[in-house]
């Protein structure tokens, strides 16, 4: 193994996390080092018309996404099965490449607030300590909404947010969310243009009492130029967004901004197919002495020593790493001692499908981000979670996404699935489909953690990490209420017919649901609770950092975009204004 | 990175587009309207699809199956030509002699391990290896217990063994699960119909026409306002036509 110069950061992964430590850390002065397993990605060579248009390679094929060849997890339901590979990809899709996921994502991005951060000490207050069943190992997180506030407005700045404030310094504006948190300023952005099913659904939620406002998401609805300089084209509503590259730089992505303008840094190097294998420590363990990677076009093998280590991979490869390297104690569900790999979360949710014989959505007139959402039924404290006896919520929205037709066929229930009569339906209600659909949190519980597989191993012979994972009493019931509520909504606009909602009470890896796969590496006020502190800084490793969604201790019904950025800027200036300064512990505990 | 506003493929896409917008805009017309156009355009004779025919991969035996297969999913009726005018075996052969077909993407490390139905596909075999299997066990099926081979079994005698398969109900003597193997041919088939025609399948993008997708078009900036909640029809564009 060939070790090379030691610089002062080494990032491993250039996804949004990596691409902001790399801009922000380099800018400071420090020589970054960014690994990235993947090849590189931009817009011009890689993202372009009509090769962007390609609903079988990109969305069928999953020609931007990780090769389970390369990598993948084994996965079950309970720790009473035998995990098994996850094969073929399907319910969840990690990117990899320069950007990663923020290449071909569809850009929702939410500000989480307090009754998040809090979640624990905010439930026992209002509901009582005993609301909260034993086995959901919820905790606070050890961050603020304060806090975090000015770094989710530059996030937002930064990947040119489209949206409408509903809380701007207190004042309540009910073309926005009013449910959010207070924000200091506007979204960079005016929201997107409505849809058709965006109206109808706005109208029937005010009629049931249900603030309703345009979905945040990072599709430019004008052309744009971020603080950083980084230029957006106006969206075209094209459809091809969740998937898919923006040929037009209207999505805003980690590789047209951050990355970006790290790469203008001398100080910052960007090594793409570099595949980190292993976190090295010092004999005492106290200490990360940099990183070892293979070079996935040669095979050698390098260690590139570094006086800080930040990992800023995807949630499972933090986690997998932390594993494979030996560092921390890896969780057991029969103590519930150990911290790698606990709290693993996901999301659920349900949907309804509306036919309207006298509508014509065009499905294909769409971003990623367009329709209307409400959060009455979820950031909104007011309401009463104690009848269904949840903990979290579930976010509403209607918009269709593309019409992507080898996907989007819907047909009334009942259709035949081939045939005349099938191509009859298909024909007649393509256009005419609307859907309502939820998206729902999920709360960490005792049996759903992450660990390494036994049998099967990855490309370089390492072990999978294994995913034990089911939906678990309170996400059944949180389902259950969402499902009569979506019913109800769908009742109140008279559709000619509709599929109803049904609850999801048990995972699985074959559709298509989310790829918002949290935990882990959960952060939290002390190092008996969490592996990290709020600023991702390593409990007991003090010069090793980590971002992104394995530092969530519970999954919201918000995407994770948001805290994700927000928390890299915040760890950012920590480490820029405080731990370069005088290397340490950020936080006493 | 480059600079990141100067997008010449784009550009050039914009260009490309130009004409076929405004064609778009001028051939807005009603659903029923476009839908009878679609029908009446009857068998695709394009030469733009000279180098689309012939089989590369299916056996004589399989291309016997996989035309009475998509044609019986896609008869010729009002909405579109048959499957096989509209290229959907030749969809079928492509995709499985090629990188799909192979394996590409799919983690096929053993032990294969019987799961559950929500830990997905754990069989030990490429879709083409999946296709071939199955398809020698569908047709012995269809030899001992109908005497014929499944081309040449009626409308009826057809739906009722996919449906079997379809609800698992049908064993097969290799071993190999009847609904696994049905799911697998009936993607195929929805992607034959819908992918781009640069695949084979979707042949003159009759399958786009016949639900009125505009296909590889990208440009509803405007669209979206101006014809909202009203008929919205245009030729639709494929990548070749772009390119």
């Amino acid at each position: 193994m060939k070790t090379l110069k030691e610089v002062d950061v080494v990032l491993v992964g250039a996804g949004w996390t990596g691409g902001i430590l790399g801009k922000e850390l380099s800018e400071s002065g420090l020589q970054v080092v960014c690994l990235e397993r993947g090849g590189d990605r931009s817009t011009a060579d890689d993202f372009t018309v009509p090769r962007m248009r390609d609903e079988l390679a990109l969305a069928h094929r999953h020609s931007l996404m990780v090769d389970t060849n390369d990598q993948t997890e084994t996965i079950r339901n309970t720790e009473q099965q035998r995990a098994l590979p996850y094969r073929r990809l399907g319910s969840y899709l990690p990117g990899t490449g320069v950007g990663g996921a923020s290449t071909h994502w569809n850009g929702h991005t939410w500000r989480w607030n307090n009754t998040e951060f809090k979640i624990k000490s905010m439930y026992e207050e209002k509901y009582g300590k005993k609301y909260i069943p034993q086995d959901m190992t919820i905790q606070d997180w050890g961050v603020t909404y304060e806090e975090l506030e000015k770094y989710y407005d530059k996030f937002e700045k930064i990947a040119g947010i489209s949206g409408k404030a509903g809380n701007l310094n207190g004042s309540k504006d009910a073309r926005g969310n009013i449910h959010e948190a207070p924000r200091k300023n506007e979204y960079p952005l005016p929201p997107l243009e409505k849809s058709l099913a965006g109206e109808l659904f706005e109208v029937a939620a005010v009629a049931k009492g249900y603030n309703s406002f345009p979905r945040p998401t990072a599709n430019a609805s004008k052309a744009y130029t971020n603080p950083d300089g980084a230029k957006f084209g106006e969206c075209q509503y094209c459809g091809h967004c969740e998937r898919f590259g923006c040929e037009a730089n209207a999505k805003g992505g980690a590789h047209m901004t951050v990355i970006a303008s790290a790469l203008k840094q001398k100080t910052f190097e960007l090594r793409t197919n570099t595949w980190v294998t292993k976190v090295i420590t010092d004999s005492t363990g106290t200490k990360a002495t940099g990183v070892q990677y293979t070079h996935v076009l040669t095979g050698e093998e390098y260690f590139q020593p570094a006086q800080m280590v930040i990992l800023c991979a995807f949630s499972f490869n933090n986690v997998h790493l932390m594993l494979t390297s030996g560092i921390g104690k890896v969780y057991n569900p029969q103590t519930g001692e150990g911290l790698i790999g606990k709290n693993y979360c996901y999301q659920t949710g349900t949907a309804a499908t509306l036919f309207f014989e006298d509508k014509l959505f065009h499905p294909y007139m769409a971003t990623g981000g367009i329709g209307m959402g409400s959060d009455h039924f979820h950031a909104n404290w007011d309401f009463d979670r104690s009848p269904f006896g949840f903990v979290g919520g579930s976010t509403l929205g209607a918009g269709l996404y593309g019409g992507r037709p080898i996907s989007w066929r819907p047909t009334p229930a009942g259709t035949p699935m081939w045939g005349s009569a099938w191509k009859k339906s298909v024909s007649k209600w393509y256009e005419k489909t609307m859907t309502i659909s939820s998206s729902g949190s999920v709360m960490p519980n005792r049996g759903n953690f992450l660990d390494l597989d036994p049998t099967w191993t990855n490309k370089f012979g390492q072990p999978l990490l294994r995913m034990t994972f089911d939906y678990k009493d309170n996400e059944k019931k949180l389902s259950a209420q969402i499902a009569n509520v979506i019913n109800d909504l769908a009742q109140s606009m008279k559709p000619t017919s509709f599929t109803k909602a049904n609850p999801r009470n048990s995972w699985s890896s074959v559709p298509y649901q989310s790829t918002h796969n949290t935990g882990g590496t959960i952060m939290g006020t002390n190092p008996s609770n969490s592996v990290t502190n709020k600023f991702g800084q390593v409990w007991g490793v003090d010069n090793l950092f980590i971002m992104g969604a394995s530092l969530f201790p519970h999954n919201s019904a918000y995407n994770p975009t948001g805290p994700l950025g927000a928390i890299a800027y915040f760890a950012a200036d920590a480490i820029k204004n405080t731990y370069i300064k005088k290397p340490g512990k950020l936080v006493d505990a | 990175m480059g600079d990141i506003s100067d997008n010449k493929p784009r550009r050039q896409f914009l260009k490309h587009t130009v004409s076929s917008a405004a064609v778009a805009t001028a051939a807005v017309m009603g659903v029923d309207q476009a839908a009878a156009q679609a029908a009446s355009s009857g068998p695709v004779t394009s030469t733009t699809q000279g180098a689309l025919e012939g089989y590369l991969w299916l056996k004589p035996s399989e291309q016997g199956f996989v035309e009475a297969l998509v044609d019986h999913l896609c008869p010729p009726d009002a909405l579109s030509a048959s499957g096989v005018e509209l290229g959907l075996n030749i969809y079928f052969d492509r995709a499985l002699g090629g990188d799909w077909g192979n394996g590409n993407r799919l983690y096929l490390k053993g032990p294969f391990v019987k799961g559950s139905a929500n830990q997905g596909y754990q069989l030990g075999l490429t879709p083409a290896q999946l296709f071939r299997a199955g398809t020698q066990a569908l047709m012995a099926y269809c030899k001992n217990n109908v005497g014929k081979q499944f081309d040449s079994l009626s409308s009826e005698q057809k739906e009722n063994i996919l449906v079997l398969m379809h609800s698992g109900k049908l064993e097969f003597d290799n071993g190999i699960p009847s609904q696994v193997y049905f799911e697998h041919l009936l993607q195929m088939f929805y992607e034959a119909m819908f992918a781009d025609p640069i695949y084979g399948g979707n042949r003159a993008k009759a399958g786009w026409k016949m639900i009125g997708y505009p296909g590889v078009t990208a440009n509803h900036r405007q669209n979206i306002i101006e014809f909202k909640n009203k008929p919205y029809r245009v030729e639709p564009t494929s990548i070749a036509d772009v390119n």
